[in-house]
């Protein structure tokens, strides 16, 4: 073993099951629908589920994927474990009636209250709600350092060098495991889930436990925000060509975005 | 009876199709326009397990059955025919001999390098004056101490290019016509072994198919596939159990054609209304839709008898004929249905048309099919 480097590292994936990117979002009583809507691994979960994958082969060591949701969330955990974790939890929550980003992260402090970890990660945001709560939120409950949105990790010893995207800045940043870090766009490639992986994973252990057998209460996991109403945003309108001599089309621009789009 | 797929099949069948909306899809107009499939689509096919498709899992491959693997099929069959018949005559023709017919020392030096795809496998049986009378072989194997010599010209093999273990047919026996002919499992490497010209054909760019020449080509006794004397009825063996996975890649892109008709047909206005409300047109899609659902039963029930050891020698002929033809009439009336978009090479139609026009011809043609079907029928009724 060379001097500072770690051979085994606890490595758990915060992941949520959210609409597939390419969904049409349907308004029905006053909720987004989601009948017949497919569903995937939020797409910066899934550069977190690669990342872990990465580090474990690097380093050693066993990646977990936790997902608090509900039955339906096995299968983007099975999709996790095809890709290469080695477990997979599931934290039903199901039976709590009003949820925000302040309940899934209690739930999870919960859970992470007896487990050894060095290091936590999940998604910069998620592409439904896109709050990017849950990650600061448990890091801030479990008392460990937080790095977001995350471009690179390097990892000596107990030493973790992180790359962060500091909208459209870069940032280095050093710090100490164990650590949370949530991934942005551009931290790794996801890869596919192989297809033999696919049929081992029905193998590997799914472990179902309910959000109260870790001792929460739900008055204290409730949600703190309140949905006022929920709307699409408007349609796009047509666009508008403008004619005529270059100079003309200048000015008449130049009043357009002054007047009707007021940007200017 | 289920018509249902098993929930693991369901997930592949779903990753496969991730895989080919977007990764595959994205390069099909780059691998029409080059004739060449990109390396990096070709190592993700490999990462992802595409190649082992048909090896049991004891070799590395996924280990499921035939009604799973059309299932995969059709998801493959959904994309550009090239990148499908690369992966397809690897996975079917090119390895299927040795998983059925292989000995165990066989299996276990050349399946897991196939399954992962390090090496490609391709099938070689027809020769210039052997095609449809495939048990008119010219090539010879003559048997020297513990190699055989292999002589001959064999022509149109698709991967030969890409391949590195060919199941080669040729005649040990010349006094016993198909019964003296005998299969091999010949390595590119092999001294005597050389790959001819590239055929330039009318489709299935990316795909490439070649002439094998074989001077002297040495063969150790034991790369003999299955029995001597045999390689004729395991060249048959090989193709009917294919032609399941050969119907449901067809099935696939029947019903991509489908796919875009209907989305075409919606969106394009001609006379103040969107084409689809034209009845000639919708009845054409009607008869899309019909034929791609009947083509799929046919499919998924000849693949179950296949699970189940059934004989199927009549019902496989029948599904090749019938998966080509119905190929065939889909791109037809697809291409029909996009007017001029659908013969202008900017758009995958006339891709698709062009084809769907080699499933008539290779693995055996639609009269030869016809042949198989009545000889066999007339059996049964006599
Ligand atoms: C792109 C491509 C890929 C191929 N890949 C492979 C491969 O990987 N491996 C391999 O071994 N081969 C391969 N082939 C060869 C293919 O299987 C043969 O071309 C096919 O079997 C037809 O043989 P042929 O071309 O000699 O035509 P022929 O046998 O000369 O047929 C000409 C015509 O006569 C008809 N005909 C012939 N005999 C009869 C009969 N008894 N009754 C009624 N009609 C008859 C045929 O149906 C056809 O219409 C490939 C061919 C192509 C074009």
């Amino acid at each position: 073993m060379l001097e500072g480097e770690r051979i085994l590292m606890i490595i758990y994936v915060i992941l949520k099951r959210t609409f597939d990117t390419e969904e049409k979002i349907v308004i029905q009583n006053g909720k987004i629908s989601d009948d017949g809507a497919e569903f995937i691994i939020n797409p910066y979960d899934e550069f977190a589920v690669e990342e872990a994958i990465l580090l474990r082969d690097k380093h050693g060591g066993e990646v977990t994927v936790v997902s608090v949701g509900d039955e339906d969330n096995e299968k983007e955990l099975r999709t996790a474990l095809a890709m290469g974790a080695d477990n997979a939890i599931l934290i039903n929550n199901e039976e709590v009636e009003e949820k925000d980003q302040h309940t899934t992260a209690s739930i999870l402090a919960a859970f992470f209250e007896d487990k050894a970890y060095d290091l936590i990660l999940g998604g910069n945001v998620s592409n439904d709600n896109s709050t990017g709560q849950v990650g600061p939120r448990l890091a801030e409950q479990l008392n460990i350092p937080c790095v977001t949105t995350i471009t690179d990790i390097e990892i000596e010893g107990d030493m973790v060098t992180v790359v962060r995207d500091a909208e459209g800045d870069t940032e280095i940043l050093k710090t100490s495991i164990p650590l949370l870090a949530t991934a942005q766009q551009g931290l790794n490639e996801p890869r596919y889930p192989s297809l033999p992986g696919i049929m081992k994973a029905k193998r590997k252990p799914l472990e179902e436990i309910d959000y109260d057998e870790l001792g929460i209460d739900e008055d204290d996991i409730e949600s703190l925000t309140e949905t006022v109403t929920v709307f699409l945003p408007p349609e796009k309108q047509a666009g508008k060509i403008l004619q005529g001599e270059a100079a003309d089309q200048v000015k008449e621009l130049v009043t357009c975005l002054h007047k009707e789009t007021k940007v200017i | 009876m289920d018509f249902q797929l098993d929930e693991d099949i369901q997930f592949l069948k779903n990753n496969i199709r991730n895989f080919v909306e977007n990764e595959v899809e994205k390069v099909a107009m780059q691998i029409e326009k080059e004739d060449k499939i990109p390396e990096r689509t070709i190592e993700m096919a490999k990462e992802m397990g595409l190649f082992g498709l048909s090896i049991p899992e004891e070799y590395g491959g996924l280990g499921i059955g035939m009604v799973g693997k059309c299932a995969l099929y059709e998801e493959l069959g959904k994309t550009h025919n090239g990148f499908t018949t690369l992966i397809g005559a690897h996975t079917g023709i090119g390895t299927v001999g040795i998983v059925e017919l292989g000995n165990e020392e066989q299996k276990q030096k050349y399946l897991p390098d196939m399954a992962s795809g390090k090496k490609i496998g391709a099938f070689a049986l027809t020769e210039p004056e052997a095609g449809s009378n495939a048990a008119n072989l010219k090539t010879t194997a003559v048997k020297n101490g513990d190699k055989y010599t292999l002589n001959g010209t064999k022509h149109y093999i698709t991967n030969a290019t890409e391949a590195d273990v060919f199941t080669v047919m040729a005649v040990t026996d010349s006094s016993k016509g198909a019964k003296g002919i005998t299969s091999f499992i010949v390595e590119k490497d092999f001294p005597g072994f050389q790959v001819g010209a590239i055929e330039e054909k009318m489709g299935l760019k990316g795909s490439h198919s070649a002439e094998l020449i074989l001077e002297d080509c040495e063969v150790p006794e034991e790369n003999v596939l299955g029995e001597v004397g045999k390689g004729y009825v395991n060249a048959l063996k090989i193709l009917t159990n294919g032609r399941a996975g050969l119907a449901a890649r067809n099935l696939g892109s029947c019903q991509k054609l489908l796919d875009m008709s209907m989305e075409y047909a919606q969106e394009r206005k001609q006379f103040g209304v969107p084409i689809i409300e034209h009845q000639a047109v919708a009845h054409m899609i009607a008869e899309i839709g019909v034929e791609t659902e009947a083509l799929r039963s046919f499919t998924y029930r000849v693949a179950w008898m296949v699970d189940q050891g059934e004989k199927l020698i009549k019902e496989a002929a029948m599904l090749k004929l019938y998966g080509s033809e119905v190929y065939n009439r889909v791109a037809d009336k697809a291409l029909q249905i996009h007017g001029g978009v659908g013969y202008i090479s900017d758009y995958p139609i006339e891709r698709y048309f062009r084809d769907a026009r080699i499933t008539r011809i290779y693995e055996g043609t639609s009269e030869i099919q016809k042949n198989i079907i009545a000889g066999q029928l007339r059996k049964e009724y006599s």
